[in-house]
């Protein structure tokens, strides 16, 4: 493991003022520390953000939808009972996610914020192009669990559970810095990488995600999460898929779907959802929706199966909205 | 650093760079906990810290100063097991016994909160925990034997 000095500030100010001085956030570690211990990220000076004074739970502002703190262990979302009532597809989308012990470690932020698990990446001895080398080595390599559409130069894929799921209730983010906060759709947050853009995020240089807002209105509709793993216990998504949707008289309104683990961001296609709107939901609606989203899909080696299932997982996500 | 380990304020030397693992083990004598797969995969390195169980391997030593840290041996000894400790060998659910000491940290933690779970209650605290022997047969029976002698 690279040496690197440890501050755990109390004040918000004073860790924005240390991130603009370069150093790393650090939330609950369950995934900084592998990466540091594997020497796949090197930072010289963490900021650990876990001591800061209201950065943690969540709250409800009527009219205001519910607002949750970054520095929230993913264990208190997925266990309250009242949270539970309020934004059903949060929990669902936890259950599955990491193990108790992680989750009462890990954060909301640090879980939207993890770095992807593409295998290449994780080994330090593979100087893949994220990593600055000049080709990603899943194209013509072990493409199991890689991207099958919107890749780029780099075919991870986005491996948050948390993330599909607030995404489908339209949540924004709280970007905080010394410079300011400013405020952005949760989706946006997530950027395939490209050409110059090397990563998977786009915070800015000393910038912090302080909380996560899901507006009153998406309280009002149906969600759902569907993952499909490998093994029972933990494991990443092969495919996951966050539904939401208001019904009005078995008719479908304002549609949300979003799939994880089949993209390097969390797959969401405009058209496919404005072609579920008004519909019953019914097989022929929900599958014709599962192809504009896979359009254009072209699997690496590997991981053709994850079209067939991503296609058969929309399906039933949206099929239990309208049920 | 400063610790209090099973109920001893404990003083360490860190280096900023260690897990709360490696400091359990190596500076402060405490063998108990496992190390594994140090990726928070297997369970192994499992403790309370502040009473919530946690994968030792991955919380950096620094992050734990202050802290209220229970390990594997707080629970019981050779001499007096604890009754997680016994139920375990009585229902033959150690084999080479590596993720025992894991095991049976979670289903104390378990216990302490839930003294009478259900199945699908202990299979989802302990899903967090791998055993590469034994069935999880015997691992669910050991844990509701458990719950028995606690309750
Ligand atoms: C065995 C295992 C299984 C897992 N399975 C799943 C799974 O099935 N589904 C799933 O979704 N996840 C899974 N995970 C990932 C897990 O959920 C994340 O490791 C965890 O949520 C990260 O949170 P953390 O607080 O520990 O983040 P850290 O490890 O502390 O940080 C992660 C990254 O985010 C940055 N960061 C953290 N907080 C902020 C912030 N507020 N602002 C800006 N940057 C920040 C850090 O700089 C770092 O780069 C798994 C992890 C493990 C080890
Ligand atoms: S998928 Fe991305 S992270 Fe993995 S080898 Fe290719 S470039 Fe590297
Ligand atoms: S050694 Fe910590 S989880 Fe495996
Ligand atoms: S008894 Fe050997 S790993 Fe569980």
């Amino acid at each position: 493991m690279s040496l690197f000095s440890y501050t755990k500030p109390r004040a918000l100010s004073e860790a924005l003022r240390l991130l603009r001085g370069g150093a790393t956030a650090l939330a609950g570690g369950t995934d900084l520390v592998t990466l540091v211990r594997h020497g796949v990220a090197r930072p010289e000076r963490l900021v650990d953000l876990t001591g800061i004074e209201g950065l943690r739970g969540w709250s409800r502002e009527k009219g205001k939808g519910i607002r949750i703190g970054a520095l929230t262990p993913l264990a208190d979302l997925e266990t309250s009972a009242q949270l539970a009532k309020l934004l059903p597809i949060v929990r669902e989308s936890l259950r599955d996610a990491a193990t108790p012990q992680i989750r009462n470690v890990g954060t909301v932020g640090g879980n939207l914020l993890q770095r992807n698990r593409c295998w290449y990446f994780r080994d330090e001895g593979v100087p893949c192009w994220l990593k600055g080398g000049t080709r990603c080595f899943a194209v013509d390599g072990e493409s199991r669990y890689h991207a099958v559409v919107g890749a780029h130069e780099c075919w991870m894929v986005s491996p948050s559970d948390l993330a599909p799921a607030l995404i489908a209730c339209d949540a924004e983010i709280e970007v905080a810095s010394s410079l300011g906060r400013r405020r952005m759709k949760l989706a946006d947050l997530f950027v395939a990488p490209q050409g110059k853009r090397r990563r998977e995020h786009a915070l800015r240089e000393g910038e912090l995600v302080a909380a996560v807002r899901v507006p009153e209105g998406a309280l009002e509709r149906r969600g759902t999460y569907l993952k499909a793993m490998e093994r029972k216990a933990w494991s990443f998504a092969i495919v996951s898929v966050a539904a939401s949707a208001r019904i009005r008289e078995g008719r479908a309104r304002d549609v949300r779907v979003v799939l994880g683990g089949v993209a390097p961001v969390p797959w969401r296609v405009a058209a496919a959802e404005k072609q579920l709107e008004g519909t019953a939901l019914d097989d022929n609606a929900c599958l014709a929706a599962a192809d504009t989203l896979l359009d254009g899909a072209t699997p690496l080696r590997d991981n053709g199966y994850k079209v067939t299932l991503a296609r058969e997982l929309v399906r039933r996500a949206l099929r239990s909205l309208a049920g | 650093m400063r610790l209090v380990v099973n109920g001893t304020p404990r003083e360490a030397d860190v280096r900023e760079h260690e897990s709360l693992l490696t400091v359990l083990r190596e500076r402060l004598g405490l063998p108990g906990s496992k190390n594994a797969c140090e990726q928070g995969e297997c369970g192994s390195c499992s403790v309370l810290v502040d009473g919530e169980l946690v994968c030792s391997c991955l919380v950096l030593a620094a992050a734990a100063d202050g802290r209220r840290v229970e390990t594997v041996e707080a629970l019981g000894s050779a001499e007096r097991p604890h009754p997680v400790q016994r139920a375990f060998v009585e229902a033959g659910a150690v084999q080479c016994g590596f993720c025992t000491p894991g095991f049976v940290v979670a289903a104390a933690a378990l216990l302490r909160e839930n003294p009478e779970p259900t199945d699908a209650e202990i299979r989802e605290a302990l899903a967090g925990n791998i055993c590469r022997c034994t069935g999880y047969g015997t691992i669910l029976d050991a844990v509701r034997r458990a719950a028995r002698i606690t309750t």
